[in-house]
């Protein structure tokens, strides 16, 4: 049904986009838990830098990326002499743009959850002798699970359709780097491929469509579960 | 209120247990904080005993919870020293901090605070000690809560909910047991219910309790010590009794409704009258509507100053079904009040308070260390 070269796109954008999603799922939650429980002096400046992706070109972000994590970018020459490593070119790199458009979408719902969770039952299982890490785990995670679960998806979701940063910084490499947006991108700048264009589209639909419904889903699980009544 | 004599919390029934000690041991709890907040300011140096209860007691805005609140740990007093025991708890000038869930200290919240997520089982283990698990189900018992143990908070009363949380809080085997206005938002059979079972924990296990109120009726009911604080500043603290007896207080502890506090015990039950008959410990007699206690037990009465009516010398021609001889100790005007005279009278080892008209004072010829007549209404026994 699907062409080697489709599968190979669809495959490589599930693998970045889970990738990008793993790296900053961490990270997100514990700056979201940050923000939403301390008042401290630039928040509001952290907040900013923290939603630039969203509002600034993707381009731009790839470009930054490039000076900085390419070749001879500061942090992409130590990389390179100290471990070897280079993300410019190579999936990781896809997998780094989409984690970075991504983020604040991440960070926002997150926070958006863990804000809605009653700082008093914190206080409460602080009473009850349980340590900070404890009523993160067992009190404030579990309430704010639903916005947890839908920031995942609308970071998957966006790292999957990431294009701009992308083929800025990890360009456009068969296998490599050509998630299912650069291979529609490039299917439509070859003339007589718009069969294979529409191809692609819709199988990008369906996929966004799909993880929208898995998350409403178990968004709608967790809900039921916290708000369980008789049984 | 004789809405329900039967096993109410206020009788207070003392037997097969010690009273509260007299004397504070050294190991209570010893405040001295200030705080701001904004424009209030909370300025208080108090000791709170190692046994009985103890209320934190004021109108709104006199500081209270934020009293309550920095012995929990939940908020860090701007200067000053909190001390449990042997154990410094804070202390601004060291640097000392102990955070909340080191203390050992258990808090009811006003509104219960369960975790929506746990069920109530949950709820109660979450930070149960294992040396605690052998008395989980005397506690669950005790609090009439085993029926609930597989529901969720959500399906819960008010009362149940409270229940839970002060369940809860036991099981973590806390040094001191802090409640904030546990009983508010019940209606009153509720409100009567969760009083009994608090009466019954300080009684049953023994723990010391700090019980923030507002409300003078539930702090007679189950108060041991006082605090008296008013607008962040603290007026007067110490046992219950004896600051009920100051007439400089009244204004703070029910004004008109005030209230003396005395004990009896039961001597005799007159099922016939429904009536049962106390014994002061001077040997004087009372008789009460029928107590459904074994004979014996001591009761904490409660005695409006209002339902105290004053005669010379005893008489057959009145209704009123109780007359203690009593001596005048110390007459009293109390502040805002030009129509009344407040009385302290002294029946054996015992204080009551009365309250009569300045017209009757000068009419009765009342002055220090005169004998008199104390006349009590049956129905003024508060046995709630």
């Amino acid at each position: 049904m699907l062409s080697n070269a489709e599968w190979e796109a669809i495959l490589l954008s599930l693998q970045i986009a889970g990738t990008a999603v793993g790296w900053i799922l961490i990270p997100g939650v514990a700056l979201a838990w940050f923000m939403a429980r301390f008042e401290f002096r630039g928040k509001a400046l952290l907040d900013g830098l923290l939603h630039l992706p969203l509002v600034l070109p993707p381009v731009v972000v790839g470009y930054l990326l490039l000076i900085s994590l390419g070749r001879q970018g500061f942090l992409g020459q130590w990389l390179n002499q100290w471990f070897g490593i280079t993300l410019p070119f190579t999936w990781q790199g896809a997998a780094i743009a989409g984690g970075i458009m991504a983020f604040p979408l991440l960070v926002r719902a997150v926070r958006l959850s863990l804000e809605a969770v009653d700082v008093k039952l914190e206080a409460a299982a602080s009473t009850l002798g349980a340590s900070r890490w404890r009523v993160f785990f067992t009190i404030t995670l579990p309430l704010a699970f639903p916005g947890l679960l839908t920031g995942t998806v609308l970071a998957f979701a966006r790292a999957l359709s990431e294009f701009g940063a992308t083929i800025t910084f990890a360009s456009n490499i068969p296998g490599e780097t050509r998630t299912l947006p650069l291979a529609l991108y490039t299917l439509i700048q070859s003339p007589g491929k718009e069969a294979a264009a529409a191809r692609l589209c819709v199988i990008a639909i369906l996929i966004a469509m799909l993880s929208l419904l898995i998350s409403e889903w178990l968004a709608h699980k967790a809900k039921k579960r916290l708000r369980e009544r008789d049984d | 209120m004789i809405d329900e004599p039967h096993d109410g919390p206020a009788l207070m029934a003392q037997s097969g247990s010690e009273p509260p000690a007299r004397h504070e041991p050294a190991t209570g709890l010893s405040v001295k904080v200030d705080k701001r907040l904004g424009n209030f300011s909370l300025r208080a140096s108090l000791t709170i005993p190692a046994r009985g209860v103890t209320a934190l007691f004021g109108a709104s805005g006199s500081g209270k919870t934020s009293l309550l609140r920095l012995i929990a740990g939940l908020d860090t007093p701007d200067s000053g020293v909190i001390r449990i025991g042997e154990q410094t708890l804070v202390d601004t000038q060291r640097s000392v901090f102990i955070p909340p869930h080191k203390r050992r200290l258990g808090v009811v919240f006003q509104e219960a605070r369960l975790f929506p997520h746990y069920r109530v089982r949950g709820n109660l283990t979450y930070g149960m000690r294992p040396s605690a698990r052998s008395r989980f189900d005397t506690i669950v018992a005790l609090l009439g809560i085993k029926s609930l143990l597989n529901r969720f908070p959500a399906t819960l009363s008010g009362g149940e909910a409270r229940r839970v949380a002060i369940g809860r809080a036991l099981l973590t085997e806390p040094r001191l047991l802090l409640m904030d206005e546990p009983l508010t938002g019940l209606d009153g059979p509720r409100k009567q219910e969760l009083l009994r079972y608090i009466a019954r924990l300080a009684r049953d296990i023994d723990i010391p309790i700090v019980y923030v109120s507002h409300d003078p009726d539930e702090l007679i009911a189950i108060a041991d010590h006082l605090v008296l604080l008013d607008q962040g500043r603290l007026l007067a603290h110490g046992r219950l009794e004896e600051l009920l007896m100051r007439f400089d207080l009244t204004e703070y502890l029910g004004g008109f409704d005030a209230a003396s506090v005395i004990t009896a015990s039961i001597v005799e039950h007159d099922h016939h009258y429904a009536l049962s008959q106390l014994r002061l410990e001077d040997g004087q007699r009372l008789t009460i509507p029928i107590v459904d206690k074994p004979l014996g037990t001591t009761l904490r009465l409660r005695i409006p100053v209002r339902d105290v009516a004053l005669a010379l010398s005893t008489s057959e021609q009145v209704s009123y079904r109780n007359q203690l001889n009593a001596s005048v100790e110390q007459i009293g005007l109390v502040a805002g009040n030009k129509t009344s005279i407040e009385l302290r009278l002294r029946i054996g080892e015992q204080v009551l308070r009365a309250r009569l008209t300045r017209k009757s004072f000068d009419e009765l010829g009342v002055k220090e260390g005169m004998p008199i007549v104390a006349l009590i209404r049956s129905v003024a026994f508060d046995t709630r």
